[in-house]
């Protein structure tokens, strides 16, 4: 596809479509966790409002449009305002870098893969806003423990995007998605793959490392005191908007983005978008919140390091072997997640058990 | 149509903008068509439900976190100097290889000497 728009045209789709697809999200992808994990856990999920529950989500957002909006007494005004609208920021800029199709970028910058890391600050940042202008206590420690988790996931996460930029010789992710004509990088870095959607877990505050919005023990999190339309911005719009974010950014980097069969086109990329939001909803049904210091032990314990060894090993068969060196990449990356996946489990297992064993000695 | 390199970052503003604009525009609108009825005890902060907030809430908290934020400055100011690198290694041949494997190995001594040291624990 190549459009051609004159600059103010293209502004405006530019602007359309990054509100868009954050708001679409918003509408859908809540209501999908709810059918989806409804099913998986033997329940229906909501099915009453319209035909199978489909107009379920335009009845929360009506719900939460004629919520009383409040700001509590207490709170930091003008941040507390400022809150959503700084978080929002990230998945509304950070989808400008990202290909949809072989001739349409809303702006292809040569640093897009530094410009997606940088966009996902404003999330932090806005997150940490809203835990401090809350004034409550459950808001500020749900904030703290949200940044601490989301700038440890975030190293490991730059580390594995590293990857893939070192594979492709470029930060631009139109490059990226044209050296994959002939293997995605699924196939010859899964190792950075893996790494890329456990760390995009933690970023994205997702099961199993949804501490921060624990409600069994810190009620909403950062969450707490928004109401009305400032919470769906926080709850729907900025959370689902950055799995969105997320899922293209992978689905750009390891996916082949909008490659696919009968020539390359948007579809391609919404499609393993929807494939990789899945695999978010299928964790939530699934796994078990994790414990803070095993959540924080893991970033720094094991995904740092072994992101180190995997860049440095991956950077090692590129120089050695200038002209052909995704063989021997895929290898080492395979040959590495099939030991990871074997090995981890028993021995995270003996050392969990020889810590509790030292406890009850002591 | 590819725009041209500051085009993008023009795009980039306005799209910044434009999120601050819909965010302020929507709750502006849920104000308008709500029903308002705010009273001392609706805005106070949540705490337990029953009695008011005890104490100050900005309160000093756990030092821990001041720790992992160094880690992470330390490690997030190591990727900025490796993403250029990893765009012209293959250039910079053997040698530079050589070179950014010596300051990460200096890094990751340092995340071992954290380690030892405790501060990755978190309890």
């Amino acid at each position: 596809m190549n459009w051609n728009l004159s600059f103010f045209e293209h502004l405006i789709a530019a602007v359309v479509i990054g509100l868009a697809a954050p708001a679409l999200s918003a509408i859908v992808f809540p209501f999908a966790v709810r059918r989806l994990s409804g099913f998986m856990s033997d329940r229906l999920g909501p099915n009453r409002v319209g035909p199978a529950g489909f107009l379920q989500p335009m009845a929360d957002f009506i719900k939460l449009l004629l919520k009383e909006d409040i700001t509590p007494s207490r709170s930091d005004r003008l941040l507390f305002m400022l809150a959503p609208a700084i978080a929002f920021v990230t998945p509304v800029i950070a989808i400008s870098v990202i290909p949809f199709s072989p001739g349409y970028t809303i702006a292809s910058l040569n640093v897009g893969l530094v410009f997606v890391v940088a966009a996902g600050s404003f999330a932090v940042l806005g997150i940490l806003l809203a835990g401090w202008a809350s004034h409550n206590k459950y808001s500020l420690l749900g904030g703290l423990r949200s940044v601490a988790q989301m700038i440890s996931y975030e190293i490991p996460l730059i580390f594995n995007i590293i990857i893939v930029a070192m594979l492709v010789g470029s930060l631009s992710l139109n490059d990226v998605v044209g050296a994959q004509g002939k293997v995605w990088y699924i196939a010859v870095q899964p190792l950075a793959f893996l790494f890329f959607i456990i760390a995009g877990m933690a970023e994205l505050n997702r099961t199993p490392f949804d501490l921060p919005e624990a409600e069994s023990e810190l009620v909403g999190g950062y969450m707490t005191e928004y109401g009305g339309m400032r919470f769906g911005f926080f709850y729907g719009l900025v959370e689902w908007g950055n799995a969105t974010i997320w899922s293209l950014t992978g689905a750009t980097l390891f996916l082949g983005g909008w490659r696919g069969p009968f020539g390359g086109s948007p579809g391609w990329l919404i499609l393993k978008m929807l494939v990789l939001v899945f695999v978010v909803i299928w964790f939530f049904a699934t796994f078990p919140r994790l414990q803070i210091d095993q959540l924080m032990g893991f970033a720094w314990k094991v995904l740092i390091p072994l992101s180190l060894v995997n860049l440095g090993v991956t950077g090692g068969l590129i120089i050695l072997l200038p002209d052909n060196f995704l063989p021997p990449v895929a290898a080492f990356s395979w040959v590495s997640v099939i030991v990871l996946v074997l090995l981890f489990p028993p021995v995270q297992r003996k050392l969990l058990l020889r810590k509790r064993l030292g406890k009850a000695a002591a | 149509m590819t725009p041209d390199y500051a085009h993008s970052y023009i795009f980039i503003a306005a799209l910044g903008v434009a999120a601050f604009v819909f965010v302020f525009g929507v709750v502006y609108l849920s104000r308008l068509i709500q029903r308002r009825h705010p009273y001392p005890e609706k805005l106070s902060p949540y705490e337990c439900g029953i009695e008011p907030a005890v104490g100050d809430s900005w309160h000093p908290f756990a030092v821990r976190y001041y720790v992992f934020a160094l880690l992470f400055v330390i490690f997030d100011v190591e990727a900025v100097f490796i993403f250029p690198w990893a765009l012209v290694f293959r250039s910079l041949g053997r040698s530079g290889f050589a070179e950014m494997m010596i300051f990460i190995g200096v890094l990751f001594v340092g995340l071992v000497y954290a380690w030892a040291k405790g501060a990755l624990e978190w309890d």
